[in-house]
Order: C-alpha cells, then sequence, then structure tokens
C-alpha cells in the first residue's frame, strides 16, 4: 500500500479538488454540469460514474502508453473510453434501472466529457497506471465536488427540495417559498459555476490567468489596417 | 480437437509474434495497424460481454418497472408486495384492433410490446397529419390495453398514451372507471420534460386532480347510450388541462385539469395526447363497445 502515501498519488488526488479543479481551472466538463445538476440524485451518480470511467480509461490507456502510435493516439483513447462507457451504461440500466432512467443520455455522453479525454492526453499519456488511476479519481472528484455544490443551490432554490426531500414548503402546497425557475433550466448552472469560479479566484488569485495579449491603445474603428 | 502441447506451442508462436510486434517502432504501419484492430478486438469483447450478459436483467427490470406503473396506475401498487405476484392475481392484458375496437384474440398479450410494434412498418399505420394532434407520427395498429376485474365486472380499464410535450414523447397511462368515462388516475412512465416545470406530470399532487374528471361531453342523450362510435359528432373527448387553476363546481370543471405551472408546452402535449388517443383514431370506439356489452 505504500502506493497510497506516495507523494505524487497524494498530490495527484487532492490537487483537482480546488487548486487544478477540472471545472473552475481548467474549464472542462461544463457541458454536463449543465445538463445534469437540476437534481442532487442524477448529479450524484453522474459524478460517481465519471469518477470511475476518468478512473479506469486513464489507468487503461497508460498501461499501453508506450505502444500507442502517434498517429492514432485520439482514436485509441475514445475506443477505450467508449467501451467503458458502454458497459456502465449497461450496469446501471441491469442494477439501477430507475436512475439509468432518469440519467438517460447523459451516460452516453460521458464519452463526450471533455475530462475523461483531458486527462487520458494531458495525464496517462505520460504516467504509470496507478498514479493514472488515481488521477482520474482526483479529477473525478473535483468534478464531483462542483456538481454537488451546482445541483445544491439549483434543486433547493428551484424545486424547494434536496435528494427529493422537501427543505422549503412551496407557495403552490401553502407554503412560504416561490420556486426560482431559471434554477431549473441548464443557463442558472452557467451563473453557478461563474460565481463559484470568481470565489475560488478571490480565494486563491494566483489562479487568475495571465493575460494573453494586451489590446493596445489604438482600438479598432481608428483606421488602422485595412 | 487441439491438444495441449499444440495449445502451447499457438501461444508460443503468438508470444513470439506479439513481441515482434511490440517491438516495433511505435510509429511504423505494422504496428499502428495491429494496435489498432487487437484493441478494437478487445474493447468489442468486453461491450458485447457487459450486453449480452446484463440483458437478461436489464429486460426484466424493464418488464417490472413496466407492471410498476401499470399497478400504480390502477391504485393497486402496495409497498413491500410482490409486483409480479400481483400483477399477475390483478391485472389481465388484452390486445384490441384500434381500428374496430374489437379485442383481437390470436396474439398473445405478454409477447406484444406495442411500443416496438409503432416502429415496425408491418405493424403499425402513419397518422394523417391534420389527425396527428399528438404529434406522434405512427401509431401501431393493435394497442395492448390493460383490465382490472372483480368477478366478471371490470373495475378499471388501463389504457397506453403517447404524445409530444416540450422535448419528449411522454409515454404513460391513462386509467379509466368501466363507464370509459371517468378518470381514475394517470401516469407518465417515460418523459424528458423539463425537471421541476414539465417534468412535474409526474408529481402525484398534480396526478391526483384528474381524479373524478370526465373524458366526454355529456350531451343531452346520455354518453352511454350515444356512445363514443357515434359518428354524428359528438363522443369527442372534452377532457383538457386548462391554464391556471379550475374552479371546482364550475360548468365544465369535470373536463379540466389544472395546467402545470410554467410548464404550458407540456400541459397542452398532455391535452393533446388525451384528445388523440380518447378520439376516433384512438380509444374511442373501443371504449364504446366496453360500455355496450358491459350494458347489454
Amino acid at each position: 500500500m505504500s502506493a497510497v502515501l506516495n507523494s505524487e498519488t497524494k498530490k495527484v488526488l487532492t490537487t483537482p479538488l480546488v487548486n487544478d479543479n477540472p471545472i473552475t481551472l481548467q474549464v472542462l466538463g461544463i457541458c454536463s454540469a449543465l445538463a445534469v445538476t437540476s437534481k442532487m440524485s442524477t448529479s450524484l451518480i453522474m459524478a460517481l460514474a465519471l469518477t470511475l470511467v476518468t478512473a479506469f480509461s486513464s489507468a487503461a490507456i497508460s498501461s499501453i502508453r508506450n505502444h500507442i502510435p502517434g498517429s492514432i493516439r485520439i482514436i485509441v483513447q475514445m475506443t477505450i473510453i467508449a467501451s467503458l462507457v458502454i458497459v456502465v451504461d449497461q450496469i446501471l440500466k441491469a442494477f439501477a434501472y430507475e436512475v439509468s432512467k432518469q440519467l438517460s443520455v447523459f451516460v452516453g455522453l460521458i464519452i463526450t466529457n471533455c475530462i475523461v479525454m483531458g486527462r487520458a492526453e494531458g495525464y496517462a499519456m505520460k504516467n504509470p497506471p496507478i498514479e493514472s488511476f488515481m488521477d482520474g479519481i482526483g479529477n473525478g472528484l473535483g468534478y464531483s465536488l462542483i456538481l454537488i455544490i451546482v445541483a445544491f443551490f439549483r434543486e433547493t432554490l428551484g424545486s424547494g427540495k434536496l435528494l427529493g426531500v422537501e427543505v422549503f414548503k412551496l407557495a403552490k402546497d401553502g407554503g412560504w417559498y416561490d420556486p426560482n425557475g431559471l434554477m431549473l433550466l441548464p443557463p442558472s448552472a452557467f451563473f453557478i459555476i461563474g460565481m463559484i469560479i470568481w470565489a475560488v479566484r478571490q480565494w486563491k488569485p494566483e489562479q487568475v490567468e495571465k493575460v494573453d495579449f494586451k489590446i493596445m491603445a489604438i482600438a479598432h474603428g481608428e483606421g488602422g489596417l485595412h | 480437437m487441439l491438444n495441449k502441447d499444440k495449445l502451447w506451442e499457438h501461444y508460443e508462436k503468438f508470444k513470439i509474434y506479439r513481441d515482434k510486434i511490440l517491438a516495433l517502432g511505435n510509429d511504423s504501419l505494422e504496428k499502428t495497424i495491429a494496435i489498432a484492430l487487437s484493441l478494437c478486438f478487445i474493447c468489442a469483447i468486453l461491450v458485447s460481454f457487459s450486453a449480452v450478459a446484463l440483458k437478461p436483467l436489464q429486460v426484466y427490470n424493464k418488464d417490472l418497472d413496466m407492471k410498476k406503473n401499470i399497478l400504480e396506475v390502477a391504485g393497486l401498487l402496495e409497498e413491500g408486495k410482490d409486483i409480479d405476484k400481483a400483477f399477475e392475481e390483478k391485472i389481465v392484458a388484452k390486445i384490441i384492433n384500434l381500428e374496430t375496437g374489437d379485442y383481437v384474440e390470436d396474439i398473445s398479450p405478454a409477447e406484444y410490446d406495442q411500443r416496438k410494434a409503432a416502429k415496425d412498418p408491418a405493424q403499425s399505420v402513419p397518422i394523417p397529419k391534420d389527425k396527428d394532434i399528438a404529434h406522434i407520427r405512427v401509431k401501431a395498429k393493435l394497442a395492448k390495453v390493460f383490465l382490472v376485474k372483480e368477478g366478471d365486472a371490470i373495475k378499471s380499464i388501463i389504457l397506453p398514451v403517447s404524445g409530444y410535450g416540450l422535448w419528449s414523447t411522454l409515454y404513460g397511462f391513462l386509467a379509466l372507471d368501466a363507464d370509459g368515462q371517468t378518470v381514475q388516475s394517470i401516469n407518465f412512465y417515460d418523459q424528458a420534460e423539463t425537471p421541476g416545470l414539465g417534468g412535474e406530470v409526474v408529481n402525484p399532487n398534480w396526478r391526483a386532480l384528474w381524479k373524478g374528471k370526465k373524458v366526454y361531453a355529456e350531451t343531452d342523450q346520455p354518453y352511454l347510450e350515444k356512445g363514443a362510435i357515434d359518428d354524428a359528432g359528438s363522443g369527442e373527448p372534452a377532457l383538457s388541462v386548462v391554464k391556471g387553476t379550475v374552479e371546482p363546481g364550475k360548468p365544465g370543471s369535470q373536463y379540466q385539469v389544472d395546467g402545470l405551472a410554467g410548464a404550458t408546452l407540456t400541459s397542452r402535449g398532455v391535452t393533446n395526447l388525451i384528445r388523440y388517443w380518447m378520439g376516433k383514431e384512438g380509444f374511442a370506439r373501443y371504449l364504446g363497445k366496453v360500455r355496450t356489452t358491459k350494458e347489454g
């Protein structure tokens, strides 16, 4: 079990939580973060499925990394990821039918989730399998963390419930809370994620990207290049 | 048959080839092809194995889910009771011909899947555009309905309905009393409307509003005699989901259900699917026959 205590392992497990979070810093996997976060239960399952897929695909890709021809490397990664996603989907349909009904197409869409590809290309291609596996788990957890925060706000504010249990009594049932319909629609996740990114960067200013280029004082409209 | 030594020999040969290929430069054509082929082979085995091995469980789950929904809409679902057994005991499945409204006896209900049949050109009919108010384009010629019987008398008639909402086709069941007129319950087992807005079609509080509503307009002549098979224009379904809240006691309120807040298009979709499936294109003829056989 020395691998667990390994400092590299520890690093890849913990840095994606805040310091190198796949959503807030790498800005990957936004698409599914918008789609599944209107309810906490679907978010949790999605987070679990994505964590497992990222971990196992990273480990698989890493174990054959020295033999992957550069010209077909992306398609090799895709094939491995897609196979794993199909297996996860099949398992969910067999053992968690209710959940798979709720997630419907989103499980299949893990294939196109940028985090999985991003970690395969960015980490697993250069590192040994165990570290890659841990890196997958770490990034999956970082993704899960944001998903849970977003789902928490969207479900409580949007439908007055949390995990399907009523927390605010709704006005239409004689309570006081008038739910915010916007929270149930995907764009609300954009606002919440945006606010999380802002909050994290206030807390850790080193995450703010350097400006790539400065717009020169001679602005457009001054008749420069024609 | 291969004996053990022969197999071993093959394995040794395989190892030599494998090592040769692995030793090739990663970007050589041979290795690229070899890696691509073997990867596809392994992944194909993995995927097909999981699909085939888990298929029986998945089919069972789907079946069980359907039975659960049927029991639920009939008000017979009891917590902790075996669903298979309860279904067997209480529900009778029947196949009907939508055009004539008669029972079809030579097809086993257990083997007939209406949703699958709707996709099969041989078993379905396209719906003319002007009649396709539920926006489903095709329907199966035969429909599978479920009856709850008490002795010989029908207690409830459970009809499959489907129609397009805002994002998705809603599939559900409508349970009616034996008069083919009074709603007992409705539920949707497959839909992908906006959670919290249109997705509230599954909310028990909203679904409870349907109980006791009437499907067909009651004219001067009692609907029982006039019947839904009348071609003179009566017997059209009147039930609809309205915008806002229905005032109880107001004339016509027995044909109206509160709309879903913030989900105008889903509510309209539900109205459309009720109008379609309860109309002559749907179950009107069948319901007419159920009434007359019961009466006569």
